[in-house]
């Protein structure tokens, strides 16, 4: 067993923590008009962080805890750009409605530091810990505008749901130790190869573990917290939610599932399938009768995420690969909506659907980022989402799974009906107030990065493919 | 005129997008400038398109002007473009009447123009890709990408109920091109199975016999797409709402270009690929396809919309190609082949002059004219030109198209060619007696007495069009002959591969199930990603 520490490998983690701390400590020494400044500094920090995450070295540390690979960069790339895109949004919307400017943009690192750890560990015991500085941060986050009602409520709810459901993981952690006797996905990998032959017990673990983790997805049937919480908390921190959040249970799913149980697939993808059966049609269904945009977006998530679990149960490097692609181009898709959405809020102080009517006239620009976004959510070529949604049927296939693919495609159909919907609004009726929107420039830079994001990959994926492509074999 | 190796393919199609770039550094207030610079890209688009057509070399069947380059390795995505005989067609219909439709559309289309030029040419780009690409994932690509432009352009241009025609438009045609992508990657990977190599390529995909079983399953999944773009009844639905409700253009456009993409699907994708169940197939989609020409006629002859009335005559139209094409002769295909550039042409030009007729008037309902052909003398004699091609007179070009299909219908089963027979004499009636209803007569109503004529614009439009009506109802041959080589090769490649796959069938002693072809390793109980 490997002894020695190797620090080098966490210099992104340290980096990242230190700057998190400074950003609470200069908070102090700032008059009230200089904190926004907070936010671009976050971004800063942000950046470099992702630049030492690709210097710095790959291998194994802390005995086997904590593994930097192909892998653990992908995600951690993931989770720092949806923590840019966040914070470049959520600059306005925290100078006018927030307050408290070092908490936010802080706590926002903290928590991608913990998705950071929780992408790189490689045991049962430091996937839990990184899973709660994560989603701690984020309890907080939810309930930021505490003078409102339906924030704080939604910041409760988030909590307690979270709470039981961290005990859940937990309770599928311990018993899965207690049956192997090891807490690393290499041992318990090990165990089940030679020397372990399941049981009820295995089995119900199993079931915790999952179970656990698939709230943190919000699929289906641990989906109920999603559309309250994503409508009650601040824009900014939904859109945080809804992709970096999602690609940190991802993230801890592939590691557990595709490392450590991967010999016993058999007895978890029927599982799996049905999460992802139900995802697809539940969210898709639902999310038509919505009429705020926040809840819309909440139910495509939901069935968002039954399309990359399609993936999921191929247990294949395509697989891994198919996950990871999809998961970039849901980052620059999904929360590129959102920051349409903040936009439009800043302005507007609405988010239900039919105050978008006009837009096209309001603000063409918007218009047209948000029917671009849309479209790659629901996979139209020459949109991003279209490559994204390939590679994860295609893995699908590959392994046989044909039904639930024609599924996926069927209710994406559905999909595009309400997608079409808020179009509608936007480019076939025109509102009461006609005055235009001057989008401010963080914003539209940051709209722009999601828009070039989600039109490059459509057109030319090859680059991004062939970063990511090393990503899986270290699993398997 | 194009030295080896010039992408003039790409040239064609991505000029538009040149055009869309351009319109979008215009201020959108400047609607004059907008206009000619979409229609000189357009005009440019089919200047240089036509050396396609001169420079197509007849005595082969190979893709010409072949452009291949790698575009998704890791998935064996190329960027394949090539055309044959019958795309090269395809290409200089859509090259020649896209111009024509934006040049119409300068007095229909007032309000965002700049939205609507830059829907257009989009539009344009989108087309000409599905005609040109020779690789699976391309072509859905572009047969995707196409339909968004259309869905603004019928939802922000068009009639009153143009928000359920164009929703309408848009599922049916999502719906359908779904499963065709689940049958793209199961081909895929049964390729993998057979041959080792991944590769979306055409012409590399069809070199194995797929069992017969699956190939049912498949041709299904591609045929529902295709089918409802052509729409086959009873899959037809959505066209006469998107016809009616869609601006003039917009209404030239889907009947010309994007009905053919669903013939041309069948043509490229169904009929090599699938042979087995071609033949399998081909009597029902013979039945349904004369389902459609009396069904379309008889609805048409009841319709009091001329807009809607020129929507029916498609799906009677259609249904002749889609009988001609599975007649699996070469009469059979190749006046199928024709029979899709001269409805793109007559129906194409029917639907301008109703525009034409509407942007006077107001009116498309035939109760509300008579006797125009004394007010409006030129528009009359367009229209009875026209009428006369849709309806397929000799010395037109809809009757090379009709009887070849005839031809070749009869051929393959007699029945069938004499049920399809009675959809010409329908057509007859249903047309001249709407021609009859309009021009002829006294005029009743006041406000018909003061229709201006054509203007010059008009008249230039239509004038390309009547032109080649007569130029292909009297001397067909050079397209025919441009088709030769593809059609045979084509027939050659069903038939041929229709034997082979029979034989081995015969010699088949145990059927290979779906899951054992997909799922090789599954099998052999081994785990070696």
């Amino acid at each position: 067993m490997n002894v020695q520490i190797d620090l080098s490998l966490l210099y992104p983690h340290l980096f990242l923590l230190i700057w998190a701390l400074l950003i609470f400590a200069i908070d102090f020494f700032m008059t009230e008009d200089n904190r926004p400044s907070l936010g671009y500094l976050s971004i800063v920090g942000l950046i470099i962080t992702a630049i030492l995450s690709f210097a710095s070295d790959k291998g194994t540390t802390f005995w086997g805890a904590f593994r930097a690979d192909t892998f653990s960069l992908s995600f951690n790339i993931i989770f720092i750009g949806s923590a840019i895109l966040t914070i470049a949004s959520a600059i306005d919307f925290v100078k006018d409605r927030l307050k408290h400017h070092g908490e936010f943009y802080g706590l926002i690192l903290l928590s991608t530091l913990g998705m950071m750890f929780l992408a790189s560990s490689s045991d049962l015991l430091s996937l839990y810990v990184s899973l709660e500085l994560a989603t701690i941060a984020l309890f907080v986050l939810v309930a930021f505008m505490k003078r409102d009602l339906k924030s704080t409520e939604s910041g409760l709810k988030y909590l307690i749901l979270g709470a039981a459901s961290s005990a859940i993981l937990v309770y599928g952690i311990s018993l899965l130790y207690g049956l192997t006797g090891t807490l690393t996905f290499a041992g318990i990998a090990e165990q089940l190869n030679t020397s372990f032959m399941g049981g009820p017990l295995f089995i119900l673990s199993i079931i915790l573990i999952i179970a656990g983790l698939s709230f943190k997805l919000a699929a289906v049937p641990f989906h109920m917290w999603c559309p309250d919480v994503y409508e009650g908390a601040p824009t900014p921190v939904t859109a945080y939610l809804s992709v970096a959040s999602k690609a940190a249970g991802l993230a801890a799913m592939i590691r557990i599932f595709f490392e450590g149980l991967h010999s016993s697939a058999a007895e978890w993808i029927p599982l799996i399938l049905t999460i992802s059966a139900l995802a697809m049609v539940l969210g898709n269904v639902v999310a038509v009768r919505q009429h705020n945009i926040k809840r819309l977006l909440a139910y495509s998530s939901i069935a968002q995420i039954g399309y990359i679990l399609v993936a999921f149960i191929a247990v294949s490097e395509l697989a891994t690969t198919s996950m990871i692609l999809y998961m970039i181009v849901y980052m620059f898709a999904n929360i590129g909506a959102f920051i349409v959405v903040i936009t439009f809020y800043n302005r507007s102080g609405s988010d239900e659907i039919i105050a978008y009517a006009g837009l096209s006239k309001r603000s063409p620009f918007l218009a047209i980022s948000m029917v671009i976004f849309l479209l790659s959510l629901v996979g139209i070529p020459p949109m991003a989402g279209f490559v994204g949604k390939f590679y994860l049927f295609a893995a699908a296939i590959q392994k046989g799974y044909y039904w639930i693919v024609v599924l996926g495609v069927l209710t994406s159909v559905i999909s595009l009906y309400y997608y079409m919907m808020v179009a509608y609004q936007m480019y076939f009726k025109s509102g009461d107030d006609n005055s235009r929107i001057k989008v401010n420039p963080t914003l539209a830079v940051a709209i722009l990065i999601a828009l070039a994001g989600t039109l490059f990959i459509g057109v030319y994926p090859e680059p991004v493919l062939s970063a990511i492509s090393g990503a899986s074999v270290t699993l398997f | 005129m194009y030295s080896e190796g010039f992408p003039i393919l790409s040239l064609i199609t991505y000029l538009p997008l040149l055009g869309v770039l351009l319109i979008l550094l215009i201020d959108k207030e400047n609607i004059g400038t907008i206009r000619m610079v979409a229609l000189l890209i357009a005009v440019l688009n089919f200047i240089i398109s036509l050396p396609l057509f001169f420079l197509h070399d007849v005595s082969t069947h190979h893709f010409q002007f072949v452009e291949m380059l790698n575009w998704i390795p890791a998935l064996g995505v190329s960027y394949y473009f090539g055309i044959d005989g019958i795309s090269m067609l395809m290409v200089i219909l859509t090259t020649f009447l896209t111009p024509l439709a934006i040049w119409s559309s300068f007095s229909a289309i007032t309000e965002r123009v700049k939205g609507y030029m830059i829907s257009f040419l989009l539009l344009e780009t989108g087309m000409l890709g599905v005609f040109v690409s020779l690789d699976l994932v391309l072509f859905f690509i572009f047969w995707e990408a196409m339909l968004f432009p259309m869905y603004f352009i019928i939802g922000i241009w068009g009639g009153p109920r143009r928000i359920y025609a164009t929703v309408k438009f848009v599922l049916f045609t999502m719906a359908g091109s779904a499963l065709m992508l689940v049958a793209i990657l199961f081909l895929y990977f049964l390729n993998y199975y057979y041959t080792g190599v991944y590769t979306f390529n055409l012409q590399e995909l069809g070199n194995f016999p797929i069992a017969p079983n699956i190939q049912l399953w498949l041709f299904a999944a591609f045929a529902l797409a295709f089918a409802i773009k052509v729409p086959m009844f009873p899959f037809h639905t959505w066209l006469p709402d998107a016809h009616v409700e869609a601006p003039t253009a917009g209404s030239v456009i889907l009947a010309a270009v994007l009905l053919k993409m669903g013939t041309y699907g069948f043509l490229r994708f169904c009929l090599p690929l699938f042979p087995h169940a071609v033949y399998e197939f081909m009597p029902a989609i013979s039945i349904l396809a004369i389902i459609g020409i009396i069904y379309g006629a008889m609805v048409a002859m009841v319709q009091k919309d001329v807009k809607s009335l020129v929507a029916y005559s498609s799906v009677s139209h259609l249904g002749f190609v889609m009988l001609g094409i599975f007649a699996l002769n070469v009469q059979g295909l190749e006046g199928g082949i024709l029979q899709m550039i001269n409805h793109g042409i007559s129906t194409g030009a029917l639907f301008l002059l109703v525009g034409m007729l509407y942007e006077r008037r107001h009116t498309r309902l035939i109760a509300d004219f008579g006797g125009l052909s004394k007010v409006v003398p030129v528009f009359a004699v367009a229209f009875m030109i026209i009428t006369l091609s849709s309806i397929g007179l000799p010395g037109t070009n809809g009757f090379v198209g009709e009887f070849l299909i005839l031809l070749g219908t009869f051929k393959t089963n007699a029945t069938y060619a004499v049920l399809a027979a009675t959809g010409v004499i329908l057509a007859a009636i249903y047309m001249l007696w709407m021609f009859q209803r309009v021009m002829f007569g006294e005029v009743t109503k006041e406000e018909n007495k003061k229709l201006t004529d054509l203007n010059l614009r008009e008249k230039l439009i239509l004038l390309p069009l009547i032109l080649l009506v007569f130029y292909i109802g009297f001397y067909p041959k050079p397209l025919l002959v441009r088709m030769e080589a593809s059609v045979e090769h084509l027939l050659d490649t069903v038939n041929k591969k229709y034997r082979v796959e029979s034989i081995e069938q015969n010699n088949q002693d145990k059927k290979i199930t779906i899951a054992e072809i997909v799922n090789p390793e599954k099998n052999e109980g081994t785990h070696d990603e």
